[in-house]
């Protein structure tokens, strides 16, 4: 209990004195998050559109769990994945992104991405197919056929965005890994509680997983704004 | 309601279950550091403390910090860590009983093959680091307030450089030691490693060597760079602390007989023991 109490005041006075570090480290968990989540939704929405739309899909059977599977990705298996894939001896080692933002990026768009694809799918999958039909009848282009129907599946959308940002904003597995936890180049919120929970610093530890919360709920919050005002719950 | 009673009754079954089968070994919590833990030495000594004592030995492999925390807090009934300095403290605060010496092993400095702070067979850390720091070369440190952390942060007070934080040659990973390892194996880059680990795990460490340590502790002829394993039993007065068999665990493993155990360890994998005995019955056998 004491522990936990000391933890919230942690937590404020972190905020309250806008530690540097924790400015550092706070700033490239959004830099990483973000850049992962604009990534996957900018390759995920048109392809799980694509697929959710399609009318005779070859391989179908066996391309829909094969995303569902992806949707549960382990992370750190991503995360080791992406480690061999840039590690010196692996087939990107030239590249030079083990242990650096970047590369964290690469790992956390691997675990976002089917997410994104998965979502889009069934959500568009989701909208009354007379819709489409009715659309084509009015001579509506396929790419027309597409925007509207995921304008119609935006609430299942937004969805989507959230899901793929609260998994990768909260993953630690994998950018453990292919960061390497390094001060003030790689450290994000996640590693950090990791750190400060090895060293029995528990109350630091909890102080900067309240901020982690508190960050996923702003964020969450911004999300929802948007989606009330496409009309969603 | 009645389905209501006999999914209770199944809860109640079931807890009762669970209590009655442990009810028969005594728990022994044991709160230690990764090196002792990854190295197998626990594994391959600690069944015969739990068939003698009937006793079952729960192991936290933690860094030392933790591990300390852990025994402060009443969450483990005796610690195993290297950390000379905080392991008095913890006694002298009454966190502890009491202090006793197990074993030893070595750090080493290791580095990239090509060395470019050119400190291979340099006798002494407090050379080798001021070297490492004037040239700039890559240099990863556990960064995590492990035993290994703490010695190497009390080398470089030695050496009598203080590396910058925010130096870019300076990474502090605050990552375990294997990690730590694998870190340097990939970016050319230097670090102090304890020897059982590093050996443990040269197989898949290519670009690494020893560059300040030599081969085995024996050609190690800095006694900086010396590392003793503590146990500890965590003072019974924090309550819920099994006392009695936490000090029957210090005297089985500071025994004449299990510490030549600790000192055939390793070496039929390894050809060198990874822990070196040293407890006061061993010295005085």
């Amino acid at each position: 209990m004491e522990t936990i109490v000391r933890a919230l005041a942690d937590a404020l006075r972190l905020l309250g004195e806008l530690d540097p570090a924790l400015v550092e480290t706070v700033g490239l968990t959004l830099r990483v998050t973000l850049g992962a989540l604009i990534i996957a939704l900018v390759l995920g929405i048109p392809i799980g559109a694509a697929i959710g739309l399609a009318r005779r899909l070859p391989g179908r059977a066996l391309i829909i769990p094969v995303i569902y599977t992806g949707m549960g990705l382990p992370p750190v298996a991503v995360g080791l994945f992406t480690y061999l894939l840039l590690s010196n001896q692996g087939p990107l080692g030239r590249l030079g992104w083990l242990f650096t933002p970047t590369g964290m990026i690469v790992a956390q768009t691997i675990i976002a991405f089917p997410l994104v694809v998965g979502l889009t799918m069934t959500s568009v999958q989701g909208v009354d197919p007379d819709l489409r039909t009715q659309m084509r009848a009015l001579g509506a282009t396929h790419r027309q056929v597409a925007l509207m129907t995921l304008a119609e599946a935006r609430i299942g959308v937004t969805a989507a965005v959230v899901a793929a940002y609260g998994s990768i904003i909260s993953e630690v597995g994998a950018v453990m890994l292919v960061g390497g936890n390094i001060e003030g180049e790689t450290r994000v919120l996640t590693t950090a509680i990791v750190l400060e929970t090895r060293q029995g610093n528990f109350a630091l530890a909890l102080a900067l997983g309240i901020i982690l919360l508190a960050l996923a709920f702003l964020t969450n919050f911004a999300f929802h704004r948007l989606q009330v005002r496409q009309g969603g719950p | 309601m009645r389905s209501r009673i006999v999914i209770l009754l199944v809860f109640v079954l079931l807890v009762a279950a669970c209590a009655g089968g442990s009810s028969e070994v005594e728990v022994l919590r044991l709160a230690t550091t990764t090196s002792t833990a990854d190295s197998g030495l626990l594994d391959a000594i600690l069944p015969a403390f739990e068939e003698e004592h009937n006793a079952r030995v729960d192991v936290v492999a933690v860094g030392t910090g933790q591990a300390i925390e852990l025994g402060e807090a009443g969450d483990a009934d005796v610690i195993l860590v290297h950390a000379r300095a905080r392991e008095d403290a913890f006694v002298a605060e009454g966190h502890g009983t009491g202090r006793f010496d197990v074993m030893y092993n070595d750090f080493v400095i290791v580095g990239p093959g090509s060395d470019p702070a050119s400190v291979r067979g340099v006798p002494l850390a407090t050379e080798a680091f001021p070297a490492i720091a004037a040239r700039e070369a890559t240099f990863a440190s556990r960064g995590d307030q492990s035993g290994t952390h703490s010695k190497e942060l009390a080398l470089w007070e030695a050496a009598g450089v203080t590396p910058d934080q925010e130096a870019r040659w300076y990474k502090s990973l605050g990552q375990g030691m294997g990690d730590t390892l694998n870190f340097s194996n990939e970016t050319g880059a230097y670090t102090l490693a304890d020897r059982g680990t590093f050996l443990s795990q040269q197989a898949n460490l290519p670009n690494l060597q020893v560059m300040v340590g030599g081969a085995s502790i024996d050609e190690n002829i800095d006694p900086a760079l010396l590392n003793p394993y503590g146990v500890i039993p965590v003072n019974p007065d924090k309550g819920n602390i099994q006392g009695e068999l936490a000090e029957q665990f210090v005297e089985w493993l500071t025994s004449i007989e299990t510490q030549e155990q600790i000192e055939a360890f390793g070496v039929d994998t390894f050809g060198q023991p990874l822990f070196y005995p040293d407890s006061e019955p061993w010295r005085n056998r």
